[in-house]
Order: structure tokens, then C-alpha cells, then sequence
């Protein structure tokens, strides 16, 4: 029996870039390129190294997003993920984590799964919170924030590196698994995963497709409001030295003066 | 008044840091009412009560140590329906941020999550969240149910404030699916014998101008002078100069100290991401065009191994 791997990938603002916000307190995507989020590169990379071990196995990678989004899809494709699925509609715009995963979940659930495979976090957003409200939303075991995982006999597992302890966990499929930076990796893609990834088909769906109210996503139906947003000031100038022998010595007097010691 | 839930994170009985500056927050929203579960809850309720909890709610059952995340769920859900609180707070760990997230989709509640302030406000709690890099700071609440907040270590003083905290034994009854995952085996972190990283005071980290996981002992060296957490950049982390556990930056911990010292970092995006928010930053650093300068409140341009050393000695002297 074929296992049903989806991988959920986020397009996100490329970080080195100018990021600011629109009138509407979201990310103003029109001054900064998007790309695949670094932290979902190694959900695709487990999502392919468990296929290779499965006697068979289909990758589908998803997200939700505007057109650009579909750019993260065609990495995952080139990558090896066998097709994609892109949810679009203008009535997400603005959509906070809560509506996201409610997106996700209905998606997952059409496009039927055994394992669904996250990165820890996205690179923008950074909560980290998503697979645990997917494994919330569909009911299933969540195996979250994995440096090693395996699959085989309808049974997840893997190890989960926290701030006082390492655990080996261990769940039944179907599961939702994130995994973090340190689970391998990346590959890059070839160039004829590439050309391959052209071919390769990517399925849209809107609100309608998922049978979901356009007024529980987006701006209006976010369950959090953003009321303000200031831009840093930037740091008044400190003194830089040159080390001619005494650097040490004076970052002392800093310290000091500053009572650190 | 309104009462306000706060999440213990604990070892057995002691409890983290980051809880208490909870309690301190909780107190401009409410009073405090504590939910410690697992082996020790009942030990943490004097610490608790020092620091302002009205009520400690404590659980232990085999089921909070032997499952992943969703019993700690059940029981926070049970403490909610006890007490109808205005706000529920968290600590942004990982595994707190994830029993955050899966309460608020049970209770219809919207979700903030790594709020480095929370006041007071005419609808309900409003957070200060720090985005982009740490590049603008966004004033963020809850629009629906009851807010759901997890609050960075660092973001609030540690207060005392004595108050009843009466314990209290909380009912939980575990849902079908709190058994889904299975904690196998569980090896505990070997201590260093320094603070941890995301609640240290001072941090300081080291980069790829380190050059070598032996090098690693002179940023070790100036951290046990200060009293510090080590770090590492992304780098150090990726060479395998130091462990992931201590790695700062966008992929790593985010760390918001009274004083942070980079050794032989950059300042990429990626490591300024994590660090930003430090209230004061010294660098040391070879490169004068290194983009770390531009943050600091001092700098050295020079070689760490000239420097470090003499600091960690000139630290020392001054302690003697």
C-alpha cells in the first residue's frame, strides 16, 4: 500500500531583505522577493528519504499562498515531491496561524494522508506553533520538532532534542512530524529534477473547493488584531576601538561601567 | 477581579525563571492562578506564592511524562474551565508554545505567541512583539475568546509579591488521543554548570572567527568569569564547533540578555534575528566592516584571541 506523504511549505519574504509592513498592518510583499522557507527545505528532504525506504510512497507538497507562492512548490518539485497543491483565494489575505492551519487541515484531509511532514517553524512567522494545531485539527499524534526520524510498520519515530532533555518518541500513523534544521541536509535540486518539476502537476483549490467560509480566514476572521507597528529606532552609534594592545583592558572599563562586573 | 492562568514550567518541583517573570506579568492583568502539573507540582507552590499566585492548581498523573505535549493540553483545559480566566499565559518554549496552540484552537481563543511585553488594555491584553528580524515592533491582541499568550524569557523583572497561593488539586481527565504519542526513552541535558541559554543575563557567543571546537575555551573561559551562557553562531554550530543546543540566531534560540558579547560573528541577518533585542551588545571582531558594528555599544576591532583573554583576566582581577 502506497503511503501518502504531504509536505505543508510556506513561501515566505527572503530575510535579507527590506521587510516592512502595508497599510493594513500585513507584510507588504511588494517590495521583497519570496522564497521557499529555508526550514521547510528539510521537511521536503525527510519526506524524500522516507519515500526511498517506503516500497511505495507519493510526496505531495502543499501550501497557501498568493500566485508567487506556486515558486515554493516548483523548489519542493525539483526537489523530488512528486506533485503539488496550491490553495489560492483572495479572501486569505491576511490570514493568521489559526485560519492558516484550518486551510491546511481541510487540504490535507482532500488530498488524503498517512504521514504529514512541517519544518519547525517558518522563517517569517517564527512560532513554531503549526504542526501542533494541524495534529490538533486532524486529530491525529503529533511527532514535533524531530533531529532524527524514521518511518516503517505503520509507526513513526523519531528524537526530539528540548531544553532539558532528549526523548525518543514514538506514534502511529497517520501523524503530523515537524522536523528541525539538524534532521539533514537539504539536497540541492538537480538539473533534471529541475526540468522534471515543469511537468509535474500542481492542483489549485480556492475557499469554495474546501468548504471554507471566507469570513473565518483572512484579515476579518484573524482571531488576533495587529494595532500598531513602529520600526525599530536604529542604535545610537557605540563606540568602536581598534584593539592596539589594551582592547581587553577597556572593554573592561565598559563592563564596569556599565555594572556588568 | 479577573483571574489570570499561568503555566508552570518546572524540573521536578523547581521552577524555571521565565514562570516567575510570568507571574509578574499576569499581576497587570489579574490575579495569578498557577497550573504546575507533573512529578513536583505540589514543591512549586511556595515559590509561586512568593511571587504573587493567588491559587496553585496542581496535577500528576504516569500520563504527563509518558505522552508528548497533549495531557499537559487536557490538564491546562481543565484549569480553564475551572477558573474562566481573562488570559492564559505560557513561557515560549518549544513544548509550552505548542500546549498554547493546541488550547486555544480547543477553546476558540486566538494565539500570540513570543510577546516581549504584555500590558493592560481597554480590550483586553495587549503584547509587544518584536518582527522581522527584530527590525519594527508591532503592538498585537487577542480579537476572540480568550487570549491565549506566550511570553519570551527576559521580559519582565522577577518581583516578589506574596500573596495566598493556596493549592489546590486540579480534576483532569485525559482525552483518547493523549496517548497518541509515546515518550519511548527520555536522557537528560548533561548541565554545564551555566545558566541556560535563553534566560542567561549575559550570553557570549562565538563565531566562525573562533576557528576550532578546542578555540571554544577561551569564549567558555570569559562566560564563567561573567557568570554567562555560551552561544554559538550558526556558523560555529555548522562546523561542529559547538552543540545545536547553544546555537543564536534565526534557526536556533532567540536571546534577549541584559548583555551580549560576540566573538567572531559576522552579525549575518540570520544571527541578528536572534540576538537583536539584547539590551547592550560589545563585539570583537577582526573585520571592521563586520555588520555586527552597526548594533553595538562597543566594539573591538581586533583578533577575539587577543582580546578575550585579557578581558577574561581583567574580569577576574576586578571579581578578586
Amino acid at each position: 500500500m502506497s503511503l501518502r506523504i504531504v509536505v505543508c511549505v510556506k513561501y515566505v519574504p527572503d530575510a535579507t531583505g527590506d521587510r516592512h509592513f502595508a497599510d493594513d498592518l500585513t507584510l507588504d510583499r511588494d517590495d521583497v522577493d519570496g522564497l521557499l522557507s529555508e526550514l521547510d527545505e528539510y521537511a521536503v528532504e525527510q519526506a524524500l528519504q522516507i519515500a526511498g525506504e517506503a516500497d511505495d510512497a507519493e510526496i505531495t507538497v502543499l501550501t497557501v499562498g498568493p500566485e508567487d507562492a506556486k515558486d515554493a512548490l516548483r523548489k519542493a518539485l525539483s526537489m523530488g515531491a512528486d506533485k503539488a497543491v496550491h490553495v489560492e483565494d483572495d479572501a486569505l489575505h491576511g490570514t493568521d496561524v489559526l485560519g492558516t492551519s484550518l486551510v491546511l487541515a481541510k487540504a490535507i484531509e482532500k488530498t488524503g494522508y498517512d504521514l504529514v511532514i512541517c519544518g519547525m517553524a517558518s522563517t517569517d512567522g517564527t512560532m513554531g506553533v503549526l504542526p501542533a494545531i494541524l495534529a490538533e485539527r486532524l486529530g491525529v499524534p503529533q511527532v514535533t520538532l524531530l533531529s532524527e526520524v524514521s518511518v516503517g510498520g505503520g509507526q513513526v519515530k523519531g528524537r526530539r532534542d528540548g531544553d532539558t532533555a532528549s526523548e525518543l518518541l514514538e506514534a502511529s500513523l497517520p501523524a503530523v512530524v515537524s522536523v528541525t534544521d539538524q534532521s539533514g541536509e537539504a539536497r540541492y535540486p538537480s538539473f533534471k529534477g529541475i526540468m522534471a518539476a515543469k511537468k509535474k502537476p500542481v492542483q489549485s483549490f480556492d475557499l469554495e473547493d474546501l468548504d471554507i467560509e471566507p469570513g473565518d480566514v483572512g484579515l476579518a476572521g484573524a482571531w488576533t488584531a495587529v494595532d500598531g507597528a513602529t520600526q525599530r529606532p536604529a542604535r545610537t552609534a557605540g563606540t568602536v576601538v581598534k584593539d592596539e594592545g589594551e582592547g581587553g583592558k577597556q572593554l573592561a572599563a565598559f563592563l564596569a561601567e556599565r555594572k556588568f562586573i | 477581579m479577573a483571574e489570570v492562568l499561568v503555566y508552570v514550567d518546572h524540573v521536578d518541583g523547581a521552577v524555571r525563571k521565565p514562570t516567575l517573570e510570568l507571574l509578574t506579568l499576569a499581576r497587570r492583568l489579574g490575579e495569578p492562578v498557577a497550573v504546575a502539573l507533573g512529578a513536583g507540582a505540589g514543591a512549586t507552590a511556595a515559590v509561586l506564592a512568593e511571587h504573587g499566585a493567588v491559587k496553585v492548581l496542581t496535577a500528576d498523573a504516569p500520563e504527563f511524562a509518558d505522552y508528548l505535549v497533549v495531557p499537559k493540553v487536557d490538564a491546562l483545559q481543565a484549569a480553564y474551565d475551572a477558573v474562566s480566566p481573562a488570559a492564559v499565559l505560557l513561557p515560549s518554549s518549544a513544548e509550552a508554545k505548542e500546549i498554547a496552540a493546541r488550547l486555544a484552537v480547543r477553546i476558540g481563543s486566538g494565539l500570540l505567541t513570543d510577546a516581549v511585553d504584555l500590558e493592560a488594555g481597554a480590550d483586553g491584553p495587549v503584547a509587544t512583539q518584536s518582527v522581522f528580524a527584530a527590525s519594527f515592533t508591532t503592538k498585537t491582541r487577542v480579537s476572540r475568546g480568550t487570549p491565549v499568550i506566550t511570553v519570551k524569557p527576559n521580559s519582565a523583572p522577577v518581583e516578589a509579591a506574596p500573596a495566598a497561593g493556596a493549592v489546590e488539586t486540579l480534576a483532569v481527565t485525559f482525552g483518547e488521543r493523549s496517548t497518541g504519542t509515546k515518550i519511548v526513552s527520555r536522557s537528560p541535558r548533561e548541565s554545564t554548570g551555566r545558566p541556560e541559554l535563553t534566560e542567561a543575563a549575559i550570553v557570549v557567543s562565538g563565531g566562525r572567527g573562533v576557528n576550532g571546537a578546542e578555540n571554544f575555551a577561551v569564549i567558555e573561559a570569559l562566560a564563567d568569569s561573567l557568570g554567562a551562557a555560551v552561544g554559538a553562531s550558526r556558523a560555529a554550530v555548522d562546523a561542529g564547533w559547538y552543540p545545536h543546543a547553544n546555537q543564536v540566531g534565526q534557526t536556533g534560540k532567540s536571546v534577549s540578555p541584559q548583555l551580549y558579547i560576540a566573538s567572531g560573528i559576522s552579525g549575518a541577518i540570520q544571527h541578528r534575528a536572534g540576538m537583536q533585542t539584547s539590551k547592550t551588545i560589545v563585539a570583537i571582531n577582526k573585520d571592521a566592516e563586520a555588520p555586527i558594528f552597526d548594533l553595538v555599544d562597543y566594539g573591538i576591532v581586533g583578533d577575539l584571541f587577543d582580546v578575550v583573554p585579557k578581558l577574561t583576566e581583567e574580569v577576574e582581577a576586578r571579581k578578586g
